[in-house]
Formats: C-alpha cells, sequence, structure tokens
C-alpha cells in the first residue's frame, strides 16, 4: 500500500518545546495561592507507626496542613498505599505536610516526631521463603487463592528444597502460587539429545524516570483540575476520578508532556491522591513536588528474579521442551512478572511442550511494578547465553538455532497457546544476519592480548497491540482537522504517529492538522494506557475508524447537497467531490460548516452507543464545533499483535579489567509497518541503550542487615551513559503489514530493549568461551573473578549483591 | 525520614580575598563549610546529612584561580575547575597525567564546575556513611561495610582501620605521582603538604581523609618539575565510563634512560582510603626494561598484602594488572 504519511519522517509538534526548554511538566505549572507538600518517609524497612506528633510542625509559621493515612480512604493491603502507618520498606511515605514554601514544609518535617514499632524484614525473596524466615507482611510474604479470594499467606520451603535451588538445581516438591503448562513435557524431553539445566537471577532496578512523579491539584467549582506525569492521557481520567471520589465529568486530567515513564506512569499511581485529596481539604491549590530521592522509593522498579531452567533440544534443533521455575522479589508490593517471563519463553522459541511454576514473595523492599518489558526482557537477556550453550552442544550455530525455531504466522503464544496476528521472525533473522554480517563476525580472530572479542545474538518478545478504543477526528469550519487523541506524550511520540493514520484516512495536508492532546477538557477520546508497546497498533487502528467514521459523514453531507449516493463521491485535497465530476463538491471547511448545521451525529450532537463515557463527554465538549468523526474500534482481531526484535552485538572485552566495548549493535524490528522510521530508530536505539545498562550495569543493591538500599541515586543505580554504548548504534525493521490492522503497524517498544540486553549477555558468553554467568546484569568484577578464578560470591542465587 | 532536597537555612558568608575568606575559617571553625564547586557539599547539605551553621563561598576570590608557570614548575588555584585543568596547555604539555585523570572525573558537567581543590578534598563515598548512619567516620562506633553480609564491593581492600572506605579522587592518584605539594594557608600563615601525605586514613584520623583543619583553606597545588614530560600512564576502571567512581585506578609516572626505568612512581587510587603508593612494584620495575617480561614479573606485587572484604576481592586482580599495564603504557 502507498501511504502520505505512514512510513514517512515527520517532526512530531512537541519536540521543539523539549529542546528549548518550553515544554511543560507538571513541575513547571503554579496557580495563585499554591502551597507545597512535602513527604515524611519510613526509615525502617518495616514497622508500625505507633503515634505521630505533628504539633510542633503546625505550630511553625506558614504551615498550613497535614495529610495522613487516616486522612484518606483505606488502602487495599497489601498494595502500594498513598500514606502509611504500616511500613514495609525504607522510603515509604507516612505523612504530606504543607506549607506556603517548600523550605518551610522541609523545616517542618524535623519538628515531627514518630513512635514506630520495628517489625522483622527479609530483602530476598529466597531467605523469605525459607522454613523460619521472616514475612514481609505479618500475615505472610506470599498473595494465594483462598475461599475468600486472593490474600497473603506465609509459604515455606523445606530447607533442603531452598538449598537445592540456591545451588541451581530443582527444589522439588514445593508449594508454587502461579503454576500453568501444555504439552506433554516428560514426551517431550524424552526426545532431546541435549538439555541444558541452569539456574538465573536477574536484578530488580528502579525505573528512574526522568522527571519525577510531581502532581499539583486544584479544585474549582466542584471540579478537580490535576496536572500529573503519566505515560498515558485518557486512562488516566476514570481511575484518577475514582480515587479522588468524583464522577468522571468532575475531573479535568492535564498531562502535556512526561519526562519518562517505563511502565512506572501506565496509570493513576496512589500517590497522585496526596495532592488531590490535600488540595480539596485546604481548598489551595498543592503541588507535590517528588525528589529525585522519593522517586527511587516510590517510582516503582523491576522485579528481580532467581530460577532455575531445564531446556531440551531435538537433534534437528527444534526446541521440544522448556521447564522453568521463578521466584520473584516482589517488593512491598509483591508483583512478579514469571508467568511473562515464561511465556516470552514460549513465543520466541516455541517449544512444543512447557511448564512453569513460580512465586512471587514480598519482600521489604520498594514496590514493584511493570518496567520496560517486565518479565520478558530479563528473562531474554538472563536465556540467551543458556541458549548459546544449548546450540552449541548440539554443533548447530546460534543464529540458524534462533530461526529454526523462531514465530511464524502459525506461531503459538504463552500458556493458552493462542494465535498472533503474524509475524515475521524468520525475515527478521535474516536481515539481521545480512546486515550485522554474522558470518564474517563469527570467524574474525578473537583473542588480541587482553582483548577477546565477543559476538551475540538476542531475541525478545512482548505482545504489541490492543482494540477496541475509541477516536475522534474533528473537521472545523476553519477547514482545519483536529485529531484529538487520548494518546500520553510519555517520550516515544506515538500520540503523533498513530493520529497519522487519520490523516492518512482524510488525505489531508499534514501542515493543516492540529494534533489536540494533554488536556481532557478539550475533548479527548477513550484510549488505551501507554503500556506494553501496544499504542501503535491500537491507535492506528482508533484514528482509522474515526477517519472512516469523518469520510462517511462528509459524503452523506455532500450527496444530501449535491445529489447522487455517497457511492458517487471520492476525498482529495481536503475536498469532497464527486467522482464523476471533481469540480461538483465541497470543502472540507463547508463541509464542516453544513455539519454544525445539520447537527445530530454530524456535530456530535448524538454520538455512537457503544463508545465510553469518556469519550461520550469528550463528543459532549466538542459538538457543535465541525463535522465530528468518531468511532470505537470495532474491527477484527483474532489472535494476539506481537512486538518482535533480534539484536545483534559485537563486544571487546578486556580480560584485565572486566570492561568490554559495544564495538557493533545491530537491533531489527519486525513491527509491521513503519510508521514513523525516525521515531522507530530512536526507540530501537534508546531501548538497545538501556538494554546493554540491563547487560551491563543496574541493578538494585540492598544491604540485608537493615534493609536499606545502597543505590538510590541515579550516579548510582548507573544507566549506561552515552559513553558505554556504541558511539553508532545500527537499526533496521522488516516492514510487512499485519494483516489484522489497516495501517499494518504493531509496537516494537519493549523488545527494542530486551533484544539488546539478551545479544550482550550472548556475546559476553561468547567472548569467555561459553561462560555462563547467569545472572544480570554482569558486571567487570564477576568477569574479573571469572578470569582469576576467584571463588564468586553470588553463586548462591543472593539477588542483592554489590 | 524526609527526603530532603531544599538547602536547609545557612548563613552564607561571600568574601572576595583570600584573607578574608581566612578570617571567616577561623571565626567559624567547625560550624563553617567551605564551598567550591558545590559537587560534594550539596549532597551533604540537601540530604542534611551535615548541618553546618555557615558556609563560606569561595567562588569569588579570584586569586584561587588559574594556572601559573612558576620557577619550579606550575602552580594551580584550588578554584582551577577540571575542565580548565584538562585544557590548560601547561599541564596538557608536560602533565599530561594530571590531565588523563581529571579527564576522567565524573561527567563534563561536573568537571565544568568541579575544582581541583574540591576533588581532592572531598569526602569518601561509602554508601553507608553516605546514608547518615553512625558509622566510625560519622562518629559512631560500628562499620556496616566491613561484615560478612555489608555490600563493600567498592571498598578498601588495604589499609582498613576500622573504617573501609576508600578515596574517590581521581587526580589525587595522579598529583601524588607526581609528587605534588599541597598549599594550605590560614590566619596564622601558611603550610606546604606534600601531596603523599596531605591524604590520611582512618588509622590517622577517622572523620578526615586530609590533613586540612578548620581554619585552613587549600589555596593551590603546586607541581614540580621531576616528572614534567616524564613518561605517564593514567587507567580508571570503573562501572560506567563516565559518571562513575574509580573500581581502582591507577596513575604512573616513569623516567627512562638507556632502554631501563630509572625511576618511577607507581600509584593506586580506590583500594584504600588514600593514594596508595605501590611500593613494592616501584623497586621491582627500577633498573628493568619496559617490557612483557617485566609486567609479568610483577606478579601479584601490587596487591601484595591486601585484605579483601566479602564482595571485592576483584580489586587484587584488577591492581595487579593494572600496575602491569601501566608499566607497558
Amino acid at each position: 500500500m502507498t501511504f502520505m504519511y505512514i512510513g514517512k519522517n515527520f517532526t512530531p509538534p512537541d519536540v521543539q518545546g523539549k529542546i528549548t526548554g518550553q515544554a511543560r511538566y507538571a513541575e513547571d505549572f503554579r496557580k495563585e495561592g499554591m502551597v507545597f507538600a512535602r513527604l515524611l518517609t519510613s526509615p525502617v524497612p518495616s514497622g508500625m507507626v505507633r503515634n505521630i506528633d505533628a504539633s510542633e510542625a503546625l505550630r511553625m509559621d506558614g504551615v498550613v496542613g497535614i495529610l495522613t493515612a487516616d486522612d484518606l480512604p483505606a488502602a487495599p493491603r497489601p498494595g502500594v498505599p498513598a500514606l502509611t502507618n504500616e511500613l514495609t520498606y525504607v522510603g515509604q511515605p507516612i505523612l504530606a505536610l504543607v506549607a506556603i514554601s517548600e523550605q518551610i514544609a522541609e523545616n517542618a518535617l524535623e519538628r515531627i516526631k514518630l513512635d514506630i514499632e520495628r517489625r522483622p524484614f527479609v530483602v530476598d525473596p529466597l531467605v523469605s521463603l525459607a522454613a523460619g524466615g521472616p514475612d514481609a507482611y505479618p500475615e505472610g510474604n506470599v498473595m494465594a487463592r483462598t475461599a475468600d479470594g486472593m490474600a497473603l499467606k506465609s509459604l515455606k520451603w523445606a530447607p533442603q528444597s531452598v538449598e537445592a535451588f540456591r545451588n541451581g538445581r530443582d527444589p522439588g516438591d514445593v508449594e508454587f502460587t502461579t503454576e500453568w503448562s501444555y504439552g506433554d513435557l516428560d514426551a517431550a524431553f524424552a526426545e532431546c539429545s541435549v538439555i541444558v539445566e541452569e539456574p538465573f537471577v536477574t536484578a530488580g532496578y528502579p525505573h528512574h524516570s526522568l522527571e519525577p512523579r510531581t502532581c499539583m491539584s486544584y479544585w474549582e467549582n466542584g471540579r478537580c483540575y490535576f496536572h500529573g506525569s503519566l505515560q498515558s492521557q485518557s486512562a488516566a481520567n476514570a481511575p484518577l476520578a475514582r480515587m479522588l471520589g468524583i464522577e468522571l465529568k468532575d475531573l479535568c486530567f492535564i498531562n502535556e508532556t512526561t519526562g519518562g515513564g517505563f511502565g512506572s506512569k501506565i496509570g493513576p499511581y496512589p500517590f497522585m491522591a496526596i495532592s488531590g485529596y490535600l488540595s480539596r481539604n485546604l481548598n489551595r491549590p498543592v503541588q507535590v513536588r517528588i525528589t529525585r530521592e522519593e522517586e527511587f522509593f516510590i517510582g516503582s522498579a523491576r522485579s528481580g528474579m532467581q530460577g532455575w531452567i531445564k531446556a531440551g533440544l531435538k537433534p534437528d534443533g527444534k526446541v521440544a521442551a522448556v521447564d522453568v521455575i521463578i521466584v520473584n522479589d516482589g517488593g512491598s508490593s509483591g508483583s512478579g512478572s514469571g508467568s511473562s517471563s515464561a511465556g516470552a519463553i514460549s513465543v520466541v522459541y516455541q517449544p512444543t511442550a512447557m511448564r512453569f511454576r513460580g512465586v512471587s514473595v514480598f519482600t521489604n523492599t520498594t514496590p514493584r511494578g511493570a518496567q520496560r518489558g517486565p518479565g520478558q526482557n530479563e528473562m531474554h537477556a538472563v536465556l540467551a547465553p543458556i541458549m548459546d550453550k544449548a546450540a552449541n552442544q548440539l554443533g548447530i550455530d546460534r543464529l540458524a538455532f534462533r530461526r529454526l525455531n523462531a514465530p511464524d504466522n502459525n506461531a503459538k503464544v504463552e500458556a493458552n497457546q493462542g494465535p498472533v496476528t503474524s509475524a515475521y521472525m524468520r525475515e527478521a533473522i535474516d536481515m539481521g544476519s545480512l546486515l550485522f554480517d554474522w558470518p564474517a563476525k563469527i570467524s574474525q580472530p578473537r583473542r588480541n592480548g587482553s582483548k577477546v572479542i565477543g559476538v551475540g545474538v538476542g531475541m525478545a518478545y512482548h505482545g504489541a497491540g490492543n482494540n477496541g478504543f475509541d477516536g475522534i477526528v474533528r473537521i472545523g469550519p476553519d477547514g482545519k482537522i483536529y485529531l484529538h487523541t487520548g494518546v500520553g506524550n510519555l517520550g516515544t511520540y506515538s500520540y503523533a504517529g498513530t493520529v497519522r493514520a487519520a490523516a492518512e484516512v482524510l488525505q489531508c495536508r499534514w501542515e493543516n492538522c492540529e494534533i489536540v492532546r494533554g488536556n481532557s477538557d478539550l475533548g479527548l477520546p477513550h484510549s488505551s494506557g501507554q503500556g506494553g508497546s501496544n499504542t501503535i497498533f491500537t491507535h492506528t487502528r482508533s484514528n482509522y475508524v474515526a477517519a472512516m467514521d469523518a469520510v462517511g459523514k462528509l459524503k452523506e453531507i455532500a450527496a444530501a447537497e449535491l445529489g447522487g449516493t455517497v457511492d458517487d463521491y471520492s476525498i482529495g485535497e481536503e475536498r469532497v467531490f464527486k467522482t464523476a465530476t471533481p469540480t461538483e463538491g465541497l470543502t472540507y471547511a463547508e463541509a464542516a460548516q453544513r455539519a454544525i448545521t445539520l447537527g445530530g451525529r454530524y456535530s456530535g450532537a448524538e454520538y455512537p452507543d457503544d463508545i465510553n463515557e469518556l469519550t461520550a463527554l469528550a463528543v459532549q465538549r466538542i459538538a457543535g464545533s465541525g463535522l465530528i468523526g468518531v468511532a470505537k474500534d470495532n474491527l477484527e482481531k483474532n489472535g494476539t499483535a506481537p512486538g518482535l526484535a533480534i539484536g545483534f552485538a559485537e563486544i571487546e572485552l578486556d580480560l584485565d579489567t572486566g570492561k568490554y566495548d559495544i564495538r557493533d549493535y545491530l537491533g531489527v524490528a519486525e513491527c509491521g509497518t513503519v510508521v514513523h522510521p525516525k521515531g522507530l530508530s530512536h526507540g530501537m536505539n534508546g531501548g538497545g541503550t538501556w538494554g546493554m545498562g540491563m547487560a551491563g550495569f543496574e541493578r538494585h543493591v540492598y544491604d540485608p542487615q537493615n534493609g536499606l538500599p545502597a543505590n538510590i541515586g541515579l550516579y548510582q543505580s548507573k544507566p549506561p551513559t552515552i559513553l558505554d554504548v556504541p558511539v553508532v548504534m545500527r537499526n533496521a525493521a522488516v516492514n510487512i503489514a499485519d494483516p489484522q490492522t489497516p495501517i499494518g503497524a504493531r509496537g516494537i517498544g519493549e523488545p527494542a530493549m530486551g533484544c539488546a540486553a539478551a545479544a550482550v549477555m550472548s556475546a559476553i558468553a561468547d567472548a569467555l568461551g561459553g561462560h555462563l554467568f547467569n545472572r544480570t546484569p554482569v558486571t567487570p568484577d564477576m568477569i574479573i573473578d571469572h578470569v582469576a578464578q576467584n571463588t564468586y560470591n553470588n553463586k548462591s542465587l543472593k539477588i542483592n549483591t554489590f | 525520614m524526609p527526603s530532603h532536597d531544599v538547602m536547609p537555612d545557612i548563613e552564607l558568608y561571600q568574601p572576595v580575598q583570600v584573607e578574608d575568606a581566612l578570617a571567616l575559617a577561623t571565626r567559624l571553625a567547625d560550624r563553617g563549610w567551605l564551598l567550591g564547586g558545590g559537587q560534594d557539599t550539596y549532597g551533604w547539605l540537601k540530604d542534611r546529612t551535615k548541618v553546618p551553621e555557615a558556609m563560606i563561598d569561595l567562588n569569588g576570590i579570584e586569586s584561587l584561580r588559574g594556572i601559573r608557570e612558576t620557577a619550579d614548575g606550575v602552580e594551580i588555584g584550588a578554584l582551577t575547575t577540571l575542565t580548565e585543568l584538562v585544557n590548560n596547555p601547561l599541564i596538557k604539555e608536560r602533565y599530561s597525567l594530571l590531565a588523563s585523570a581529571a579527564e576522567r572525573v565524573a561527567s563534563p558537567q561536573i568537571r565544568n564546575v568541579g575544582t581541583v581543590a574540591g576533588n581532592v578534598a572531598q569526602d569518601v563515598r561509602c554508601w553507608y556513611y553516605r546514608r547518615g548512619l553512625s558509622c566510625y567516620r560519622a562518629g559512631g562506633n560500628l562499620c556496616y561495610a566491613d561484615t560478612p553480609e555489608g555490600m563493600n564491593r567498592e571498598h578498601a581492600i588495604f589499609g582498613a582501620s576500622r573504617c573501609v572506605a576508600v578515596t574517590p579522587s581521581d587526580t589525587a592518584p595522579a598529583l601524588v605521582a607526581l609528587e605534588a605539594s599541597m598549599v594550605i594557608r590560614s590566619e596564622s600563615g601558611e603550610r606546604v603538604v606534600a601531596a603523599e601525605d596531605f591524604f590520611i586514613g582512618p588509622n590517622v584520623d577517622i572523620q578526615n581523609t586530609t590533613v586540612l583543619r578548620p581554619g585552613e583553606i587549600l589555596t593551590s597545588v603546586r607541581l614540580p618539575t621531576t616528572w614534567a614530560n616524564a613518561t605517564f600512564y593514567f587507567e580508571k576502571v570503573a562501572d560506567r565510563n563516565a559518571w562513575d567512581f574509580a573500581l581502582v585506578s591507577i596513575a604512573a609516572v616513569m623516567r627512562e634512560s638507556g632502554g631501563v626505568i630509572q625511576d618511577a612512581r607507581f600509584v593506586a587510587g580506590a583500594v584504600q582510603c588514600t593514594p596508595r603508593r605501590l611500593l613494592d612494584v616501584e623497586s621491582a620495575v627500577r633498573g628493568q626494561p619496559r617490557t612483557e617480561a617485566t609486567a609479568q614479573s610483577l606478579g601479584t606485587l601490587a596487591s601484595q598484602g591486601a585484605q579483601p572484604l566479602n564482595h571485592n576481592g576483584f580489586k587484587l586482580h584488577l591492581v595487579d594488572s593494572l600496575a602491569k599495564r601501566a608499566l607497558l603504557g
């Protein structure tokens, strides 16, 4: 298909503001009479606040209020309460103090006296699972299904089972909380000529969104105006309104720009309640500015994994069987991604039989949540060298092995083995092999003094598309096309990429389009959350259906005025005209004016029954302002829309220092039709950079003695710098349309990271003659210890090392 | 536990003459805090882990800036930024070792404001200490890092004495190797201390990493001609290639003649609380050619006597490797 806009580069309209500093983030907004709240947080990893004495602080000049957990609706537990008296990690917010300046608020915090009863704590899931080990909550350490639903319980493994697991073996007959399987595992293993069995550990680590999650809110005439920092726009409204206890119509959510979320800001987080409630209680605008340190604590983190895997290859190289156990470090929220981790294996290697057993264990560490490719990316990273080992044992080239098992249009997905909308992973592998020159790379000389070359390959998957959301386009009487989007501006520019589908359908000039976004009072449709790589697939569809609705209305208006039927009409050059006699027609501006006059469904006075309440409110806001195209995406979708990617890495590892340079990196995306080449390139490189961070740098470190995190700051958490990644990172895309969406595009955000992490891990193992660290990240000390044959002190699956 | 990040109330003094700064430093003594580039200061103060009553901002004192040629080498003003150090023609031409070390400090943004005095006088980066725990160095009675479960990957393998923190400075090993001297002024006069003696370990003073005392200001650093244009080697191994502290670093200076090393100084960073002279290595290489055979003969001399903690045994191999690499250049 030939597109006007799809597959073409463009400059999203907010880019300039981000470069010049004109872009506004939640922290940049001010309102007359605004006051400032600061948080008092937990100094202990586990305990109960018995008493708060804020009397001295509240007597200070300029202090105007306080909010404690007692002032908020009871939060479900275990969970992520906005404020709490039950302390489950260091840094957990206890109260918010409000003053006329931040200076006063901070000074006042020091006058507050807390009486805290300490409780036992634990920072390592296996320590908690061991019989006699502490539980993160008094009632237990895992969520398990009971007769009354999900509830906390204390789950313990026998000492010999924990010991076996710590030492890289199947723990045997122990209890898990999540299990699934498909196929005949024993029969599949019986067919295998190579079976590898390995333990693994992946570190959790914080999101460290560059923009901390500052909020500012105020109330006017019973409505809440809320400036926040989320990945999503419209997906925030309903849950935020519920959080504040108001109706959807009484919330205006404003979020023009977001400085990163990476999964931690998909929807409203509990801490948003603080400014919402305080501003209502005080009847003043309230800003809760979150510090860098607070962002570490409350900004969520990837769950770590301690695991064991057994994988079998048939003589022909096909993966027959995979058996995997994952113990997740769920932090204080208990969130783990083990099932997703295992599911990703099922997609990328397509084993004929598979079993997953897992448990996510609460620890007294920061809350965990989705982080770019949650579960999948760390699994891909730690698994790549293990699968390399299996391929090498079988004597099959590592890339050929992956090609043999790669998902195609007949691929099956995860536990239920459902279908995919399409998958062209072999094409991605072939493209990558050619561009990277895999044969030459693997046959080059490897050793030069202390330097050794490693070549690696890694694949990644994440579900990448949803359906059923709404779209709105508006043609104004001024002739402009207003592309209303509820997609958040999380930094991927997908809000701009997806509305190009509407411009494509309307065949209008891009420079005559205006993207309407960032403020729910502008009339924004119900949209998916911007997470899970879904937006490109989901909202090219919703924009498509809205634009198709507008085109239909254009033709109806023209037919009513100029005669004939809608089938007699075409569109082009911002006109609707008779196909046979193109001079007979209406401009879009004229048609929009007619729509206002006609009213009803043309002007938005009426709208479809099946659209979401938020979309209906949006249409009500803009009704009468032009021709309104509005529709729900009811297009067919059968199966999982996969985002797939393959990464190739060449490193030069220095055996003296344990450091390595990534000399070449190529990421190839298999994401259907490419919507925005430059955006895709940035996504692949950005994801690639983060993947390199996962492979080599980033991790949580908690001291088991006192439950304190060691690396709170950005410099301590060590996301890779520009000097830690290749000067030039290459990327490419297969660019074959997915047949189950009109534009043909699927998402790719998350696999862009996972494939890079996997490729670098594969390259490290390759450089060291196939040595498996079975751990992410692999840091210089680990490499040195291996080279020096030091006793390596991370072998026992400890999740916190430094 | 508030997560502070706003400056506390503090008296601010902004002298423009060294004499005025010295008078203030004397008067305020322990209650005062000297401010240079602020890259160590602001963390302490905004976290409110250290709570001085007054800050003496030295940035208005022009005489503390700049790099000057002297009769016996070069004098570097205390407030000279690390970027200025990196780009200075005299330093690049004669003491490129120091330029190389300065160039590996943190990031360009930090080097643009961070000063040479601040880089050498900065406090240790042990995360327990920085977290505000009451450890030995903070006046308490225990070390959190030196325990079987302590997270001590980045800590000392030499010279532990209750505290196991290491020197974080990248320029300090280079200055010790170059036999720099530190000019320290107070109201009572000036004293000049060899860089090697400027840094002190916990066995000498558990709460200070330098000989600087209240009322004193490090006003300049002098580089003698002794090692000008010698053979230099600097390498810093850190997890990241920017914005990171060394796991181990090495600064070496060598004079060669007749195909052999006449004299040399090898100094390792981040292995103990002070820059560590590798005296055995220096002895072993004197009179030897810079060859692979000499390098191999060093064996484990650099790490001899090291006492690793639970997570930092890798530093032994690393310091041995860096000593060999420094020899070979």
